[in-house]
């Protein structure tokens, strides 16, 4: 369609395509330019896009009025928590299904997937009963254990497609040397494995710093990552819209950063290796 | 080249995530079907007896399910409608040469990236709200009245929420498939005199037709439980204007303690979800093969 195409063509698509682009990320620039505003230009009718006193003092007051940094902490430590105890169970797990696969290897692949695809309301009650009773509602280990279990079927595929792309003659060669099964993994598998891995651990460590469903039933405010802090902006006092926007800012900012790092590797391994 | 001993260090290594995701399914479900058997609330516990299917007969003949399963299936398709062919006009536009193009494709797919509770709230306040809303902005601007979103169409707000979020993921994955069509295909039918829309309609949408599909299975899982979003905005009302079965669920077990009728409610969800899940476990499988 774009076969034989004028230099008008090529800018005038251009500027048609960014204004598009524009309006789609319009919501994501107003939150990050009203966070700049006092609490009264943000709810000014006209709205106010470049001349309005920029300032940071939402930033300040959604530290000091909430301890907004108990929240992030909490984020960090929930998604890099879960990224890590998955990891282990997912490495030894995919490697294994790659490199010695039996003949319900697949089947197994398969149930885990469909572990995915129960509705977390399906389990909500009986979690809900045993993190009671167990004392584990409102702890970081309750609640990285949840992630780590939501997260590890995808972690497992994207691996198990990662490690299925290297050559097993090498592994071969290795055994032949001599090598034993830790050296192999470590010194062979891994160095080879290593961009599959990174990439992992991005896409989990999204999925679980936006995980909204256990974390706002399951948390109150001691483990409540910045998701259940944003919530708490729902049933407001005053006016409340900057502080909304500096909060918000801050808790999507790391994220928006590694997911468009990630944005090739997202595809592979939200869609289990059927698209690619 | 898979020996005994391997084979059975294979077992070995694999069977800690299967055992623990089991752990995690099947004891969890099993405790949901049990207790959907049970007249079970915690507000009077130790009252609890077998009652067979009567929580179920409860919650499928509840006016509440009906609703609920409407605002799912209403959600669940506008959604799926939006972001399919927003995704495929996206893709098809991101796949032409513009000017700064990987600039533009991360201003697409940003909102993917953003919690749903922020997005939720982002929406609700400084776009949609009905005084200072810059939706209501914009209304004036046109001479229109100002919609009070939430109020008069509380579920197309949470639908342009959810579409909002989800488009990107569409884009992503059909942007990917596009990239992988055969250019020399598309160029021999330019030859043959194909038009731009029989192009469209005969190459480029079969090519297509598979990541389509699972863009729609795998979007639907997510969109049968959209929790956040209805938590933080409407907490399912006006009215049952937004409940759906999710969160009517959340509302039957955390907020009336009705833990029988909440389990029945959450094995109807699961079942509707495993309609689903079939077809989309079959065509993984069937690529796993190749």
């Amino acid at each position: 369609m774009e076969h034989k195409q004028s230099p008008l063509g090529y800018i005038s698509f251009s500027v048609f395509a960014w204004i598009v682009g524009l309006l789609i990320f319009f919501p994501i620039f107003w939150m990050v330019l009203t966070s700049f505003k006092s609490e009264l230009e943000a709810v000014s009718i006209p709205p106010s896009f470049i001349s309005f006193d920029w300032t940071l003092e939402n930033y300040a007051e959604v530290q000091e009025r909430s301890n907004y940094f108990k929240f992030a902490l909490n984020s960090i430590i929930l998604s890099v928590g879960s990224t890590l105890v998955g990891l282990v169970f997912a490495v030894t797990c995919a490697w294994a299904m790659a490199f010695n696969p039996t003949k319900r290897t697949k089947d197994a692949l398969l149930w885990m997937l469909s572990t995915k695809m129960m509705p977390p309301v399906g389990v909500l009650v009986p979690i809900y009963l045993v993190f009671r009773d167990w004392g584990l509602l409102d702890t970081r280990f309750g609640l990285i254990m949840v992630l780590f279990l939501i997260n590890l079927p995808i972690m497992v595929w994207m691996l198990y497609t990662y490690f299925k792309e290297i050559p097993t003659d090498i592994l071969e060669a290795a055994r032949m040397d001599g090598a034993t099964l830790p050296k192999e993994i470590i010194f062979v598998l891994l160095p080879m494995a290593v961009p599959g891995i990174a990439s992992t651990m991005l896409l989990n460590i999204i999925l679980a710093w936006n995980e909204a469903f256990w974390t706002l039933n399951l948390t109150t405010s001691d483990a409540a990552p910045l998701t259940a802090f944003i919530a708490s902006y729902s049933s407001p006092e005053g006016l409340f819209w900057a502080k909304l926007s500096a909060a918000s800012t801050l808790a999507v900012a790391p994220i928006l950063v590694i997911g468009w790092f990630s944005q090739k590797q997202l595809v592979r391994g939200l869609t289990f290796g059927a698209v690619k | 080249m898979s020996t005994r001993a391997s084979t059975l260090t294979g077992r070995i290594m694999s069977a800690p995530s299967i055992i623990v995701l089991f752990l995690w399914m099947a004891v969890p479900l099993g405790m949901t079907i049990y207790f959907s058997f049970l007249r079970y609330n915690l507000l009077s516990p130790g009252m609890e007896e077998w009652i067979g299917t009567l929580n179920y007969e409860f919650f499928l003949t509840d006016p509440a399910f009906f609703a609920s399963l409407a605002n799912t299936l209403l959600l669940v398709g506008s959604v799926l409608v939006i972001t399919v062919v927003g995704g495929i006009l996206l893709g098809l536009m991101l796949d032409q040469p513009i000017f700064g193009r990987g600039i533009l494709r991360l201003l697409v797919i940003a909102p993917f990236f953003i919690m749903p509770t922020v997005n939720a709230l982002v929406w609700k306040n400084l776009l949609m709200d009905p005084v200072s809303g810059m939706f209501a902005w914009i209304a004036s601007l046109l001479g229109l009245p100002a919609i009070d979103w939430f109020t008069n169409a509380p579920l197309t707000s949470i639908i342009i929420m959810v579409s909002w979020q989800w488009l990107p993921f569409a884009v992503l994955i059909l942007l990917t498939a596009l990239q992988s069509l055969d250019r020399d295909q598309k160029e021999a039918a330019q030859m043959d005199g194909a038009g731009p829309v029989a192009i469209f309609f005969y190459i480029t949408l079969p090519h297509l037709s598979r990541a389509i599909t699972v863009v729609i299975l795998i979007e639907t899982i997510f969109l049968l439980t959209v929790f956040a979003e209805i938590f933080v905005t409407t907490g399912g009302g006006p009215g049952l204007a937004t409940t759906n079965i999710a969160f009517l669920v959340y509302t039957q077990a955390l907020l009336q303690f009705d833990v029988g009728g909440a389990s029945a409610g959450g094995i109807v969800a699961v079942i509707l979800a495993n309609i689903v899940a079939i077809f989309l476990i079959r065509l993984i499988g069937k690529n796993l093969d190749k």
